[in-house]
Parts: structure tokens; sequence; C-alpha cells
């Protein structure tokens, strides 16, 4: 493997990765492969921040791996010129934790859909986030299955009509990320595949997290979903559904910040009131690095089950916790304590405790 | 003065509750009779429930033993000794004693209540129903209890030590040494001096009792069977199988990577991995089958040994990752240590019924080389080639295993480890091509000529940023294709690559002695798996009654060694045994066009030695002479 020492990033999500000796540019982080997506998909957006966003993390590329799973959003690692994986459908959480376990030297991605990671894959995604692997999920959020051509999807609204539902749906939809704040994911965001300059913030937190990174993209799907998003991306309307969540600050948004978020002592639930009937005092200000999960999850419920109409968006959650891969490599090295991985220790093995001997003299 | 009558081979069956030890005691008498220099094969057999209900038949738990001072190979059909702790281990054991056997019973557990509950209607100790067995019935419970009472333990603790009285018994009655046992109990319970003291002396007390007591009138030795000069241990196929992985890793210089989630039989080899992280062994108790091999498979992906331990249902979800190894054709070990099926089947008992399910259980034109181990120790072997062969051919390879060998034992002469030829990854470090601009350029699918294996670029290597998955490939550069010529070009590749193994592969080998007037056998015995055993004790058993009878035994069933189909056609009549329906009949019929003879069981236990060898001999006397040859004269 690596034969000669190289300057690595020594803190953070990254630490352990490799530093590229020359500066990068979105377009080394291009692949040769012609990008096929439908026009106006949203994934187009999120694979320009991702090669823009890349590049500043300032690591080889040969050291970064992109795993996905099926769907849309799963042929991602194709267009990425980095080693990548389009794996099988659900699994690339499980994959991404083969990868990041193996190799403390990698940044690993794992690129997914709500169909891929909540359906098929669920049971994968909420174990890598309860073990806490240092992988960042990003989950591709059109709320409808488009590569199958326009079934509903497990976070698609009650009600919804599809090819498979005329009749409208019957499922009551997750909301991905209370899913991952339920498993006690350690870092849980939401961003828009629109707004290119949040999406490479959130980005760039969940790369520099150490542990699991979930990051939910609302990306709207033009041919089988089209508008599922509007109300977030409309500039007469994103004022009053966007409940923006930064660090420090109270949660406050709307026409002219008239909009504000309160909890209440009591339940502990949070609620959307007029900033002027409570006074500015009364508003929640956002901590992301509470270690009780209920806040994160509490404001994860301000977002709208069914057809969205508001939403905060963010970054819910960023908390310090061992990753899975560090404590499994260091159980490794511990039993290894310096000690040689030579024949002679196998041979000692091998005989184990209780052995004889056989001297047959006429060998 | 006792008798002291001198026995080639004996088989002794421990039966009881499933808390009654016997499992235990077993190992122990086991392990004494192989420092003692016996060859041994061990059938260790328990239910599913963790504790049935007590005194119960499913709660029946049994350990057969079989000792001798030949090599022998198999635990044996039928013992020569039953110990009962119980009515229901009597009831569930008596009819496989054949008639003259010694039966020793704990007469404590024969209550009313207890011979009721497995339909006893009056004693059998008492009754005379048991006139034609050497019936000894001893109030064993009692004795321990009595033998214990200083240690001042609860009569329910010290009954617990009932097993170690009988243990101790029977190590006198066949001249077992004891030191092995007794260092044993020391340390075992060596943090518990009232529990340790307890078994120490019950095990004591129960040699004393057959040196002392006239109830036996003979007690037997077996001497130590002739064995190859060298260093020996006892082992048992999971335990054999995961120190072949260990060693294979070492001698790949990789790290290894074992994802999987427990499922018996299997769990053993996951449990004994995760002991050995000093030899760079990374275990992951995943939280399905599918996730287990989806990690090994991205460990694969990233330079590591990907290693996958599982049984038959565990198999069925493997399939699509398995899959995806063949697509993206990286080193990948899948081990299926079979038990009996469908569906749960009998997850205890033993079977061959997987393997059709790792031969074809994947969508699409799947091929993956399948190795199958024979024999306990053999696991061992078999383990380092599947990994050999899993690098050097970057593919997926399946180890089929079973119940049988994974649980039982037998003496091994341990293995220089260092004869133990290296295995090298041959990671592709460079560009292995030029664009049309003249510059370098990596081809991830661009093919060994002789292997067919394409390179293994790892993440970290400079220049070699590659895309794989489960989409078709398009030839060399392994960009996505739909392309019809390429497809059924790559196809055709993927065979040809899992086909050409066949050279790296050593031929059959059939054993078959000349007869003393230079006749040669026309029947062949062909197996694989853990059939050997009963197979080789049939074949002996079959020559000594005067007949001739040809041996072969397959490891590599995909592909199959270049040889069998000639060897196949060189004789009269082909007979296979399996503990399936036919599975490797129907293979070896497809692919050879020669009408083998299936001789199938699936009861879930070994094939019976005698039964075999009794249908062989059945087999062999209806061959009809040869036709007389008929061209000479035309």
């Amino acid at each position: 493997m690596t034969t000669i020492d190289r300057p690595t990033i020594t803190s953070g999500g990254l630490a352990g990765v490799p530093l590229s000796l020359e500066p990068l540019t979105r377009k080394d982080f291009t692949s040769d492969q012609e990008v096929r997506w439908c026009p106006g998909c949203g994934d187009y957006a999120v694979l320009a921040a991702f090669q823009g966003f890349m590049p500043d993390l300032g690591i080889k590329k040969e050291n970064t791996v992109i795993v996905s799973g099926i769907g849309c959003s799963s042929r991602f690692p194709y267009y990425v010129d980095s080693f990548g994986m389009h794996s099988i459908h659900g699994r690339a959480t499980a994959i991404a934790t083969g990868v990041a376990t193996a190799r403390p030297d990698a940044a690993v991605f794992v690129i997914t859909g709500d169909g891929d990671a909540l359906s098929i894959g669920g049971n994968h995604l909420i174990h890598i986030l309860r073990r806490n692997v240092n992988v960042t999920i990003l989950l591709f959020n059109n709320r409808i299955y488009g590569l199958t051509k326009g079934q509903y999807s497990p976070t698609s609204e009650l009600g919804k009509v599809t090819k498979t539902t005329p009749f409208g749906s019957l499922d009551n939809p997750f909301n991905p990320v209370s899913l991952a704040i339920g498993a006690e994911a350690t870092f849980v965001a939401r961003t828009i595949d629109s707004d290119r300059k949040h999406l490479t913030s959130v980005l760039t937190a969940a790369a520099a997290h150490r542990g699991t990174s979930f990051v939910e993209i609302y990306q709207n799907c033009p041919i089988f979903n089209d508008n599922a998003f509007e109300a977030v991306k409309d500039r007469e309307t994103s004022a009053d559904a966007i409940i923006p969540l930064t660090h420090g600050e109270p949660i406050r948004f709307g026409e002219g910040q008239r909009l504000g978020v309160v909890r209440d002592p009591r339940t502990g639930e949070f609620s959307v009131v007029e900033v002027d009937a409570v006074g500015v005092d009364a508003l929640v200000v956002h901590d992301a690095h509470i270690s009780d999960p209920s806040y994160a999850f509490g404001l994860s419920r301000l977002t709208d089950s069914g057809v969205l109409h508001r939403a905060p968006i963010g970054i819910f959650r960023s908390v310090e916790a061992p990753a899975y891969d560090d404590l499994a490599r260091e159980q490794v090295a511990l039993a290894t304590d310096g000690r040689a991985n030579d024949d002679a220790a196998l041979q000692d093995l091998v005989n184990g405790g209780d052995t004889w001997l056989v001297d047959d003299p006429e060998d | 003065m006792t008798e002291v009558r001198t026995l080639d081979r004996v088989v002794i069956r421990f039966a009881g509750d499933s808390g009654d030890g016997m499992q235990l005691t077993g190992d122990r008498f086991t392990a004494d009779s192989a420092v003692f220099g016996n060859d041994i094969s061990t059938l260790p057999n328990f239910p599913a429930e963790i504790r049935a209900p007590a005194g119960t038949l499913p709660g029946v738990s049994s350990f057969q033993l079989h000792f001798a001072n030949y090599d022998i190979m198999t635990p044996g059909d039928r013992p020569d000794v039953l110990v009962a702790m119980n009515p229901a281990a009597l009831k569930a054991n008596i009819a496989d004693v054949p008639r003259g056997g010694l039966v020793i019973a704990d007469t404590a557990d024969f209550t009313t209540r207890n011979l009721a509950k497995v339909g006893y209607a009056a004693n059998p100790l008492e009754d005379g129903s048991l006139a034609d067995y050497q019936l000894h019935a001893l109030d064993l419970t009692g004795m321990t209890v009595a033998a214990v009472k200083e240690f001042g333990l609860s009569r329910k603790d010290a009954s617990r030590a009932k097993n170690m009285f009988a243990l101790g018994l029977l190590s006198w009655l066949y001249h077992r040494p004891t030191e092995g046992t007794l260092a044993f109990l020391t340390t075992k319970f060596a943090s518990k001096p009232a529990i340790r003291d307890a078994n120490v002396t019950a095990f004591k007390t129960g040699y004393a009792f057959g040196e002392t007591t006239e109830v036996f009138a003979v007690s037997y030795e077996v001497a130590p069977a002739p064995m190859p000069s060298g260093r020996y241990r006892q082992i048992s196929g999971n335990l054999a199988l995961s120190l072949g992985l260990v060693a294979a890793a070492r001698k790949s210089g990789l790290p290894m990577f074992l994802g999987s989630y427990p499922i018996t039989p299997a769990s053993d080899i996951l449990h004994e991995l995760s002991k050995h992280k000093r030899f760079g062994i990374t275990t992951f108790q995943a939280e399905d089958e599918i996730a287990g091999v989806g990690a090994a498979l991205g460990a694969s992906f990233a330079g590591h040994i990907g290693v996958t331990t599982t049984s038959g249902p565990g198999m069925a979800l493997k399939a699509e990752t398995i899959g995806l190894g063949v697509m993206t054709e990286l080193p990948l070990v899948i081990i299926d240590v079979q038990r009996a099926g469908p569906s749960t089947g009998m997850p205890t008992k033993t079977e061959q019924a997987d393997l059709l399910q790792v031969m074809f259980g994947r969508n699409g034109e799947s091929p993956v080389p399948v190795i199958a181990a024979s024999t306990p120790a053999d696991c061992f072997d078999t383990a380092i080639e599947a990994v050999r062969i899993a690098i050097k051919y970057r593919t997926p390879v399946i180890v089929l295993s079973d119940g049988y060998i994974a649980n039982g034992a037998e003496p091994w002469q341990v293995p220089d480890v260092a004869a133990i030829p290296p295995i090298d990854p041959q990671f592709a470090t460079e560009a292995n091509a030029t664009d049309a601009a003249g510059k370098p350029l990596f081809l991830p699918y661009l093919r060994d000529e002789e292997t067919l294996a394409r390179p293994w670029a790892i993440p970290g290597t400079e220049g070699l940023q590659h895309r794989i998955g489960g989409i078709e490939k398009a030839r060399d550069t392994g960009a996505v294709s739909y392309d019809p010529a390429n497809h059924d070009e790559m196809v055709r590749t993927r065979q040809a690559k899992i086909d050409g193994i066949v050279r790296d592969i050593p031929d059959v080998v059939v054993d078959d002695p000349t007869g003393p007037d230079g006749s040669r056998a026309r029947t062949l015995v062909l197996g694989w798996g853990s059939t050997y055993g009963p197979i080789a004790a049939a074949v002996r058993r079959v020559r000594n009654s005067g007949r001739q009878v040809a041996q072969a035994h397959l490891r590599h069933l995909n592909p199959f060694p270049a040889n069998l189909g000639e060897v196949l056609r060189s004789y009269d009549r082909v007979v296979v045994p399996e503990m399936n329906l036919g599975q490797l009949a129907l293979l070896l019929r497809g692919k050879y066009l020669v009408d083998v003879h299936s001789y199938s069981r699936v009861r879930g236990l070994p094939i019976s030695l005698s039964e075999l060898a009794r249908d062989l001999e059945l087999e062999i006397d209806a061959l009809p002479e040869p036709a007389p040859f008929e061209g000479a004269f035309a």
C-alpha cells in the first residue's frame, strides 16, 4: 500500500487522509463519463456542488471513495474521478462500512436516495448511524421513485397518487432527519439542491465531522415529482417556508424575520410563533451540540409530513462521539501491541494449547 | 481383580439433558483419548433450543466418540456404550445400541414423573426390558452428592458434578489418562474453588468407584493408533477453518476483514476469529447477513481480504452481493457451513444440500469457484485454497463445510506454517495502457492473459482512480456498457476465467488398488465434502469383504478437476453418496453425460458407514458381467 509518508489531515472527519501536494480543481474531480440524468434534474446541482467543494478539502482524489446504491442518484460515482462503487440496492451503507473500517486514509462518501436508503436499505442506514462509522451520507430525497419511473417512495406524502397508488398512497412517510436523529446519528443536516452556497457549507461541515454525517438533500425530480419542494425553493414563499438553523443564533425567519421558534418548557415541543407576540428573548437559540437527541428530534418535527410548506434547513445536530471504525482499528492495534505478525506467531496459534508428540520409530 | 480386555475400537455415547454437561464430558473424554494417542472422531448432537424443557425427548443432548488403535474415518454408526443420565436420554438413544452393548444409567432421575414425561409406563431399568444389554443402573447423582458434601454446595449445585463422576468412571473403564481433565477442571473453575473441588472430587470418586466396586468385571484397553511422527492436536472443522483463514491472511501479507451475522453452525468461526485481531483481523458482527457480506466486499475493494461466514439461509440472503462480487471481480471468500434445510430446517443437524444453491443461486450467468472440505482437519487447507483462488483470480470463492465436520473433531498433525506458500496479492500500482495521445491510462478491466484476472487497484493508489459496479462493464475500460456484443463477450469471459482455474488445481486422485490377481475395480465411489469419512470407512469394509471398489473425493466442485470426465468414464459404475437428493450426481450427469448412481440420505446425520458398505456390496454384486468383446472377429 502506501510506501512513503504523506502529509495528512490531522483532525476531524478527514483525519488520516493524505493531502494533495498540488492544488486541485473541479476538473480534477470530473470523470470522463457523460452525465446522464434527465434535463433539469436536481442531481446536476448536487454533483456540481460536490465537485466544487472537493478541491477545497485539499485531500488527494485517489483517497476519496464514493459508494452508492441503486437509483438515479446512485449513478453519481461514475461522474467523479475518484475510487467509486455503484453497488446494489440499499446496501451502499453496508459496503461503505467495510471500506471505512479497512482504510483510515480514505474519505468515504455514500450517495443514496429516499428509496435506496429508507426502503430497501433502511436497516443498514440505522445501523451505520448507531455505529457512527466515519462516512458522509448524502441522501437525495426527491420523494418519488425515479429510476423505476414514478412509484411513491417512503418519503412521499400520504395520499400521493402515483402509478402504484392510483387511489392515493396509504403509507405514512418517513421524515429522514427524524429517523436519523432517532438512530442517534451524530451529525444530521438538511439542505436544498438549488441553494449551492448552503449545500456547500453543509457538505463541508459534514465532511469535517468524525463519525457518520447524514445530510438530507431536498432534490427536485422534474419528471415524476416536479415542484415537490416548490415552497422552499420559490423566492416568493421560501422566506416563510425555510426555518434556517444556525448554531448559536435564535431560530428566526419569515418575511421581515417576523416568525420564530419557541419550545414549550413543559412538553419540550417546538412551535412557530409571531416574534412580536412572544418577544425575541423567548426564541430558541439553536444549539447543535446538545448531546441528548431529543432537542434535535423535536426541531425536526417542524417539518411538514404532507405536502411540503415548511421545513427547518441546516445542521440539526453535530455532536462528538467515538467513530466505530476508529475503535475497530484501535482494538486491532491494541491486540497487536507491537508484536510481530510472523510465521512464529502463526505457528504458536496453530499449535494451540493441548498438543502431543508422536514419535514413530519406523518413520 | 478386574479382567483387562484389549479392544481395537470403542464407540461411546454420552447422553443427558441439555443442562447435564454432556458436550463437555464428551470433549474431555475425546481430549484425553487424543493425548493418549488413539485416533478419534466425534459427533456432537444437540438440540437447537438452548434449554428445552428438562427431562423431555427434545431436550436430549448427546456426544458420540469413536476411538481406536488404527486410523478411523467416522464417529461410528452405533455406540458400544451408552451413558444415559435420565429416562429421556435412554429412550432417545437405546435403539442405536446393539444388543449386548453396555448401558450405564443414572437411576436418580428415573422417577415416576420423569418416566411418565417420556412415555415409559414402567421403569425400564427394573422391568427387564433391557435384559439384552449389559445394564449398569447406578445412582451417579447420589454418589456424587455424597462425595462432594464437604464443599458445602446446595444439592442442586452438587449434583451438577455428576457428569464428572460419570467421566471418571468411564476413564477408569477404558484406562484413560486423567491428568488432562484434572488440569482442565482446575483452570476452568479457578475462580470458584468450591465448584472446582467438587468437580475434581466427583471425577476422582467416579474413577475410584470403578476401581473398587465389583460391578464391572472387565475393563478395557484401546492401544494408541500408529500415526506418522509429528506434533498433533485435536481440531474441529470450524476451528480449522478459522486457523486456515488466519494463516492465509498471514501468507498474503494482507489484513483480513470478516463480516458476519451469527448463525448455527457457522458462528464459531466468527467467535474464533474475533480472538485473533493481533494477526490483523478485523471482525464485524453485522446487522444482518447482507450487511456482513456487503461490508466484506467493501473491505475487499479497499484492499483487505473480505470474508463472510454463514449457513444455508444466510447464503440465500447474500446471493445478490456475491453477484456484485462476480461483476466487480473482487476477491471475496464466502463460507457456508451447511445445515439441514430448506428454510430454517434443522439448524443443529448436518446436510449437503446447498451445492446447487451455491453453484447457481444467483441471477444471470454468475460463475463462482466452489470448494468443499472433507474432514475437520481438511478445513484448514481448504480455507487457504479459497483465499488463494479469490486473490489470484479476483473472484468470490465459496467454501462448503457442514455441521458434521464443523463440530466434529479429529487428531490433526500440526503443519509447519513456514512451508505454506505465500499468496501474492499483486496490487496494481501504475497505469497499464496509454490513451490515443500517449498519456498513461489505467484500464480496470484489462485482463491478465493467463488467468483473465483484472487488476486489483485499491484506494490511495495515485492515478488508478476508477469506478466499478453491478452494471455490465465495457471490456478493458470497465465503463457502463449496454452493447450486445460486449455483454456476450463479458459473460463468456467471466465464465472462461472461472473455468480456467482448472489449470491451477490438481487432478482428482483415485484410490484403486489392484487386486491380487491384477484385476481392477469396476465400481467407483465418488464423494465430496464431509461424506469422506463414511465413504472411506465403507470402502475399507467392502474391500475387506473381498470385493474391489475404487474411491475418489472432490475438493474442487467448480471447476471440476481436469481429469474427472476421464475418471468417470473409466468405470462401469459410479456411485455418488451425498446427504442430499443427488446434487453432485445431477452436475456430473449434466456435464459428463455419465450415468452416475446417486446414493442419497438426508436424515440430518452423517451417512451410516455400515449401511453404505452393505449397499455398495449389493451394487457391486449386481453389476452385470461386462459384455464379451464382439469386435475382434468382425
